[in-house]
């Protein structure tokens, strides 16, 4: 029987064997997303919220999908900024939306820690769904699922994340997850955008990633942000796109063929080729599919614990 | 008023005082001290059993916030606090709303202090206009006014002429520039420490080299320039090495440190809780390790509270949203005796120094003594009583500290300041 979890706020702070019943959970929903009526009645009568203090499409939407397809009732709160500039605290937020009788809160916030600050504060359990730089757990989680599903399990594969590692919860998620069940973990980009200490996680770095495509069994490559502060962290898109873009060129010369993941959206042509992202090594597609079910085993784990 | 202290171990570096008295206070005045008093009808006698009393403990670093953020603290909440905590001085920084940049300002904390009494207070006025870093303030009619030192704590001087000017122009009043030490170029990016930890939990971090550039740059000034010069909050191995290498080269420069810098660090962020941002940001153990080992070997000049009130509503936010700061008055001496004191086995003599002398001759204040004839200014501190830190104890109107919860053992359990007593209900 499932052991069940009391939040979800990082894979930093998950055991191997939570991982592992995640996975294995959200192999089952998978299946349920193949049947004609894709709808279980698992979480009825549960209230699940979206609280969305960032803007995001995707996956609010996979949030969204995925407690609809578990029967859920749902209600998504979308504000951008921070909570300050709205005028209320995030700690009034969140208690006036649980004192509506809510069960599960799902949280995106652009500060580090938001979710563990909330979980401290409300009786429901609380899903990071990306806080500031920290963590991006079910990105983490459906990443791991998509490379379990193609390699069969994932002790000794080699994983290289490529691109904006210091500014991505994505890469913290992926390492610390990927780390605990065993894979080898490497980064790869310009040496700005990699942040120091990252030996303490057993993860390996480099700088040119044709040396890393010759490591590498699957790259998980990053949106290079063009929004955000990163773009001062390297002289140039030209001169990114150059020496990091991801390109059939670059791919020819691996000794294997190489599975391409990437968490959207994608910047063509930037850190991504089109011919690559749509080739047929790319599991790009796989990881948002898979994202719905994964979700759904998080939310059932959760929220099977909250009722 | 007479009031008469049995059995007390005065301490007193400054008069190379070290031993077992008695004394008599008379309407706030020493009147007698010695081994064998008494007899005499006294209003309050007091059996101290061996307690010590030392000459009264000085904060020169707290934030008292009036005017402009009494919603946080006030003059009086400060006052209570301080007294609480064992201060009978404390020195205000100047980065309130107004800013303490014009004599009618230091005149107005100053007033407002004076009619409450129990706690010495001071100002410390602005470097610059406004802290903006950029013009200087009108620092001989502020000096004129009461200020005892000039700083823009929050932010640094940034600008390598500015810096030059303020150490020139405060020499001729033979008043200290205080230096909050920060590149603000390299800390924008983060507000905790770049560390191991720090990067596993994820936070955006700033480099310890922010505060050693500035402190080392304005070494390079002082050396040059001249002035009197004391760097704010050091918290790094690497800054406590300058200043050591500085000092031994002759360069006449003082520093202080506080309790959080000393006693806590950046592992103790692991659940993003606000109470730990300060800044300059907790560092890491082998940082805390060569404070102490800075407070043993003379290189640290003073202990500090950089006592930052902050109301629970601007706290229980997320922890990018959170004002940068933590109280310290009511918990320094607690942290000090159990982690210097008696883990540390430093001795009350070397405490009084970092805690009561050597602030006042950093900002030119008068000295208390023990002799007979003088005023009584005094602080008794217990050893070895146990207690723990309650968030609802506090006099102080804020709650933000990364103390809460420790157990200590020691604690100043009151003070005489002239005329007024304060005892805490920590006094057995």
């Amino acid at each position: 029987m499932t052991q069940g979890m009391n939040n979800l706020l990082g894979l930093r702070e998950m055991s191997p064997e939570s991982i592992v019943e995640v996975l294995d959970t959200a192999r089952s929903f998978r299946e349920v997303l193949e049947r004609p009526i894709k709808k279980v009645p698992t979480l009825q009568g549960t209230t699940v919220v979206n609280l969305f203090f960032e803007s995001s499409t995707r996956t609010r939407i996979s949030f969204e999908l995925a407690e609809r397809r578990l029967s859920a009732d749902v209600v998504s709160f979308a504000a951008s900024g921070s909570s300050v500039s709205k005028g209320e605290t995030l700690k009034d937020t969140a208690r006036n939306i649980e004192a509506m009788k809510t069960d599960v809160v799902v949280i995106r916030h652009s500060s580090t820690g938001a979710p563990h600050f909330l979980s401290r504060l409300l009786k429901s359990p609380v899903i990071n769904a990306g806080d500031g730089i920290n963590e991006h757990p079910t990105q983490g989680l459906l990443d791991m699922y998509t490379m379990r599903e193609k390699f069969g399990e994932l002790k000794g594969l080699n994983v290289c994340i490529v691109g904006d590692i210091v500014h991505s919860r994505v890469a913290r998620s992926n390492i610390f997850g990927l780390t605990k069940l065993g894979a080898n973990v490497a980064v790869c980009g310009p040496k700005t955008l990699i942040p120091d200490y990252l030996d303490q996680f057993g993860v390996k770095t480099f700088f040119d990633i044709d040396e890393a495509i010759g490591w590498a069994d699957v790259l998980n490559v990053l949106r290079i942000q063009l929004e955000r502060e990163a773009g001062g962290n390297f002289p140039s898109i030209r001169e990114y796109r150059l020496y990091w873009g991801i390109n059939i060129h670059r791919l020819e010369r691996a000794k294997r063929p190489l599975v391409i993941m990437h968490p959207g959206p994608i910047n063509r042509g930037v850190e991504l080729d089109a011919d690559v992202a749509d080739g047929n090594t790319s599991l790009i597609l796989d990881q948002v599919t898979n994202g719905v079910a994964v979700r759904m085993a998080v939310l059932f784990l959760t929220g099977a614990k909250s009722s | 008023m007479k009031l008469f202290l049995k059995n007390a171990r005065v301490v007193n570096p400054a008069e190379e005082l070290d031993g077992v008295f008695n004394m008599l206070i008379v309407d706030g005045m020493i009147q007698e001290i010695g081994s064998s008093l008494g007899g005499n009808p006294v209003n309050y006698e007091i059996d101290l059993n061996g307690k010590f009393v030392l000459p009264g403990l000085f904060d020169m670093h707290t934030h008292l916030r009036e005017p402009g953020q009494e919603y946080k603290e006030d003059i009086a909440s400060g006052v209570a606090s301080a007294a609480n905590g064992g201060f009978t001085g404390i020195a205000a920084m100047p980065n309130t709303d107004p800013v303490v940049d014009s004599a009618d300002v230091v005149k107005y904390v100053l007033d407002r202090a004076r009619n409450l009494g129990l706690v010495n207070v001071f100002q410390i006025a602005a470097i610059t206009e406004g802290r903006k870093g950029e013009r200087l303030s009108e620092m001989k009619d502020l000096a004129e006014a009461g200020a005892v030192a000039f700083s823009d704590d929050g932010s640094a001087v940034a600008n390598s002429q500015v810096m030059r000017l303020a150490l020139e122009y405060s020499s001729m009043l033979n008043k200290p520039i205080i230096q909050h030490c920060e590149d603000h170029d390299l800390t924008k990016s983060g507000a905790v420490n770049e560390s191991p930890d720090t990067i596993r939990f994820g936070y955006k971090t700033q480099h310890r080299l922010a505060e050693e550039l500035t402190l080392s740059r304005d070494i390079k000034l002082l050396e040059a320039f001249g002035g009197k010069y004391h760097a704010a909050h050091v918290s790094t191995l690497g800054s406590v090495t300058i200043i050591s290498d500085a000092k031994r080269r002759g360069v006449s420069l003082t520093c202080e440190v506080t309790p959080h810098h000393l006693f806590l660090d950046d592992s103790m962020l692991s659940n993003y809780d606000s109470d730990y941002k300060v800044n300059p940001p907790l560092r890491t153990k082998r940082d805390c390790v060569a404070l102490v080992d800075g407070i043993r070997n003379g290189v640290i000049d003073a202990i500090a509270s950089d006592h930052a009130p902050h109301a629970p509503h601007e706290k229980e936010v997320e922890f990018d949203v959170a004002p940068f700061g933590m109280i310290g008055l009511e918990t320094t001496v607690g942290a000090v005796m159990t982690k210097l004191y008696h883990e540390g086995g430093i001795a009350i003599r070397r405490l009084a120094e970092l805690l009561s002398v050597n602030p006042r001759m950093i900002l030119g204040i008068h000295l208390p003594t023990f002799a007979p004839g003088s005023k009584a200014e005094l602080t008794i501190i217990d050893p070895d009583v146990e207690w723990s830190v309650n968030l609802n104890e506090f006099k102080s109107k804020s709650r933000n500290t990364g103390f809460k919860g420790w157990r200590f053992r020691g604690a100043a359990v009151g003070i005489i300041n002239g005329e007024r007593f304060y005892l805490s209900d920590k006094l057995k």
